[in-house]
């Protein structure tokens, strides 16, 4: 049983990607739209009110204030609402439709942050909101429990379903970086068992949004991320995701979300340089429902890119 | 033939408004000290006083970053693509 079933959290399916593997490779991927509201942040936002709750923080009159691209806060809604708990969700305001309809229909209120400035735009207004208090902000971005929910239930879920197969700790393990939770989570419990498994991120090239920035120096690295855990880090472009959630559709039938496409491709861009009889995993973050409107799985691949352009898509 | 330096957008007014930059060298540290004596400004932004790579900074080659690789003393070819971000955030 899971460390955080109390919440929802069961273990997500570890699915063979046969046909996109390179010759040799066994590349797995962890399903996480198989989680209740969709997407890995199920694990996060359990995670965190499990903390919390722990340390009493969840008293009457209490309201949430979280800053997220979208699945965090209606991972988080879903969670606050069965407890009675006001939840504000600070979003940029070009994520998809999809996920602003999903927050209000979990029930949490929506303030907008402005979608040039990308997810670090919401951090920011977030950090400006806390100097005012008056509320509790779990912050996914400095929570130690963020990276805790996986350590605690991601890395030994794949641990135990590899086991099942026969085979033993992967050799590399892929997932994409934004908070930095999933790839530090799952890093330490790899780290902890004494395995040599590589960490190694795939990242989105949002810098080119993030007009408000003055200089290299005001860019961003989460306290939670600890970059130590990592053994590489590969620049995944917004055409190369979409692409590659195409793809995963075309040739393994997953109908997935971009930052799954971007996981995949890293993936299996750092298994060119493993010998054949190596096993690699990645983590698929959510499904492609929420991406729907965005344009990214109609027309051409040209036409796609150009929709999806200037979004925040992770 | 010279790397191809991708400039960030908040670079931009440093390098002369260039979106890219060509510059020779061995490694990476070679090619920065290239557009250093170039953009003696945007050399501030890439080079921390100690000479190695501010945090906020990543430098991708062939789109891998630095860090994970050989850091500034990195290889660079023939024609091969440097990148510049800002570190960003997600989620």
């Amino acid at each position: 049983m899971s460390a955080l079933a109390d919440y929802g959290i069961e273990p997500t399916p570890l699915v063979r990607l046969e046909r996109l593997a390179p010759p040799g490779i066994h590349l797995f991927a962890k399903c996480e739209w198989h989680l209740p509201t969709g997407s890995v942040k199920d694990r996060v936002a359990a995670g965190m009110i499990a903390a919390a709750k722990a340390a009493g923080q969840l008293a009457p009159g209490l309201r949430l204030v979280e800053p997220s691209s979208g699945n965090t806060g209606i991972a988080l809604a879903r969670i606050t609402r069965l407890l009675g708990i006001p939840l504000t969700v600070l979003v940029p305001d070009n994520v998809s439709e999809e996920r602003i309809r999903l927050l209000q229909a979990f029930g949490a209120e929506i303030e907008f942050t402005p979608g040039s400035e990308g997810s670090n735009g919401a951090v920011w207004r977030a950090e400006k909101l806390a100097e005012e208090g008056g509320f509790l902000m779990l912050h996914q971005y400095e929570n130690a429990a963020n990276p805790g929910s996986h350590q605690m239930t991601t890395g030994p879920e794949i641990s135990a379903q590899l086991a099942e197969l026969g085979l033993g700790a992967p050799d590399a393990f892929v997932a994409t970086l934004g908070t930095g939770g999933t790839l530090t989570g799952v890093g330490r419990h790899f780290r902890g068992l004494g395995s040599p498994t590589a960490i190694v991120a795939a990242e989105p090239p949002t810098g080119e949004l993030i007009s408000g920035l003055r200089s290299l120096a005001d860019g961003y690295v989460p306290p939670v991320f600890d970059p130590s855990v990592l053994d590489g880090k590969i620049l995944v472009r917004t055409r190369t995701s979409i692409d590659m959630t195409r793809r995963l559709m075309e040739e393994e039938g997953l109908f997935v979300g971009p930052s799954s496409g971007a996981a995949v491709h890293a993936a299996l861009k750092f298994a060119r340089r493993l010998t054949p009889g190596a096993v690699v995993v990645t983590l698929l973050p959510d499904a492609g429902w929420k991406y729907l409107s965005t344009g990214i799985f109609d027309g051409t691949i040209d036409e796609a890119e150009a929709r999806a352009l200037g979004r925040t898509l992770w | 033939m010279p790397a191809t330096v991708s400039i960030p957008t908040v670079l931009r007014p440093h390098a002369g408004g260039a979106r890219r930059l060509e510059a020779g060298g061995a490694t990476v540290g070679e090619v920065f000290d290239e557009i250093a004596r170039l953009h003696p400004r945007l050399g501030q932004q890439l080079l921390s006083a100690e000479g190695g790579l501010p945090v906020f900074v990543n430098v991708f080659v062939d789109d891998e970053d630095i860090r994970y690789l050989e850091g500034l003393a990195t290889p660079v070819g023939d024609r091969t693509e440097i990148t510049i971000l800002p570190a960003v955030a997600g989620g």
